[in-house]
């Protein structure tokens, strides 16, 4: 913590170069400069959207002179796909919507409408979206960041004062981090994203398995008055969610429903809990 | 000898796309990619079996790319007008668009060290040792290509991607 931040490190930061020793510092000096986060998450953004765009370079199949040895004839076609998944795409999507456009209302939607007919084809009409928004930006953050290796989550959950105080001060509302181990989910850390009209949070759980399942929160349902449990499956994942007074969650991930429900309940009992 | 030729085929799709990012457009990529790896098949004894291929075949790109820039300055930046791949949304594509013209807008010395630490995930140290260049010059040309992405991406208008001649 002695040392002052300097720009190398911010940069490190923002591609998991970090030295280990330094973390604290960085994630200290953010909390203290909401511009200079705001910096590092565009930047991170670049990264994230430079590798949307020349994801599909990767896929392409070789032309024929590139794709052997000089004089050998190794059967080296068999490991070519120039079949591009229709994931990528949707993670390209997702990135690009969530980090570059800034969080347009109407963008969710296209995005969800896209993946949809790469995938289910199973798009309802655009207003039917447009009103599901909360569990469809949920679900896309989910599939955004849950299968990130180096950058999981932006602050860890070995720092979870830290975590919750930092995410509270930039909802600009209390946050509380429901503990999930009973269930078999231990906290792994959190992020903030760019939501509709302002910032919303994002808290990652792993199992031992190393699945994970998402709680998005976010402070925006100003004009909503349903307090329901709800739930919705975008794609592969699964959202259970609800709105209370401002706060809207959705709990994300890969499971079934009824597994999904049973952490929810869980979830939801913890947040009811005055000062739990 | 068979092990390494199959990792010198591993490493040409990240070779592709490196090259396809450097330089903006697929035919100008090929023949870097074409040179690239002729060169590689004819050094590839000379390769370090300790070190990392691909941070050693970005080397070898990075001085062909060099040459060809001393003997031909890029008097023209030409873009190509179609996206592999884009998604059909018009926002996505208008998005996608905006990143690629302002990446092309960089200075090529910035792209380049962008390229290798935000596309290809190479150490710093090891963008020093491909480009050769001290760690120090690194940081700045990836701190200052960023703002400028930034710059463009959330400031005015992108101007509109049209040649422009020296």
């Amino acid at each position: 913590m002695n040392a002052p931040v300097t720009e190398a490190e911010l940069h490190a930061w923002v591609d998991g170069q970090l030295a280990p020793a330094r973390h604290a510092a960085v994630d200290a000096y953010l909390a203290l400069h909401p511009a200079e986060a705001e910096r590092l998450q565009a930047y991170r953004a670049q990264n994230a959207g430079l590798r949307a765009l020349f994801q599909p370079a990767l896929e392409e199949a070789l032309p024929p002179a590139l794709a052997r040895a000089p004089q050998a004839t190794q059967a080296t076609q068999a490991t070519q796909s120039s079949q591009p998944a229709p994931w990528p795409l949707l993670r390209m999507a997702a990135m690009l919507a969530l980090t570059l456009a800034g969080g347009a209302a109407g963008w969710w939607a296209h995005g969800l409408s896209d993946a949809d007919a790469a995938g289910e084809r199973n798009a309802g009409p655009r207003a039917q979206l447009a009103a599901a928004s909360l569990p469809a930006r949920a679900a896309l953050a989910h599939a955004v960041y849950t299968p990130e290796v180096r950058h999981p989550v932006e602050v860890g959950a070995d720092q979870q004062a830290h975590l919750v105080a930092w995410l509270s001060k930039r909802l600009g509302a209390p946050l509380k981090a429901p503990q999930l181990g009973a269930q078999g989910w231990e906290l792994e850390g959190g992020r903030l994203l760019p939501g509709q009209s302002g910032p919303v949070a994002q808290l990652m759980y792993r199992d031992a398995g190393g699945a994970r399942l998402t709680l998005y929160v976010s402070t925006e349902q100003k004009h909503a008055h349903e307090t329901g449990f709800r739930f919705a499956k975008e794609g592969e994942v699964g959202v259970f969610y609800w709105i209370d007074g401002p706060y809207g969650y959705a709990l994300s991930g890969n499971l079934d429903r009824a597994a999904l429900a049973a952490v929810a309940n869980a979830v939801y009992a913890q947040l009811e809990q005055p000062g739990g | 000898m068979h092990a390494d030729s199959q990792r010198l085929l591993d490493c040409i799709p990240r070779l592709r796309r490196y090259a396809r990012a450097l330089l903006g457009t697929a035919a100008d990529a090929d023949d870097l990619v074409q040179d690239t790896v002729a060169r590689g098949w004819d050094k590839l004894a000379s390769w370090r079996q300790d070190s990392d291929m691909r941070a050693w075949l970005f080397g070898i790109m990075h001085n062909l790319h060099v040459d060809r820039l001393r003997r031909q300055p890029p008097a023209a930046e030409a873009l190509d007008d179609s996206l592999p791949a884009a998604p059909r949304d018009p926002a996505a594509r208008l998005v996608l668009r905006d990143l690629d013209t302002a990446l092309r807008l960089l200075p090529p010395e910035q792209r380049e060290v962008l390229l290798l630490v935000a596309l290809e995930e190479l150490s710093y140290q090891e963008v020093a040792a491909v480009l050769q260049i001290p760690p120090g010059t690194v940081m700045s040309r990836l701190s200052r290509g960023r703002e400028r992405l930034r710059l463009l991406m959330e400031g005015q208008p992108l101007p509109s991607p049209l040649k422009v001649i020296k």
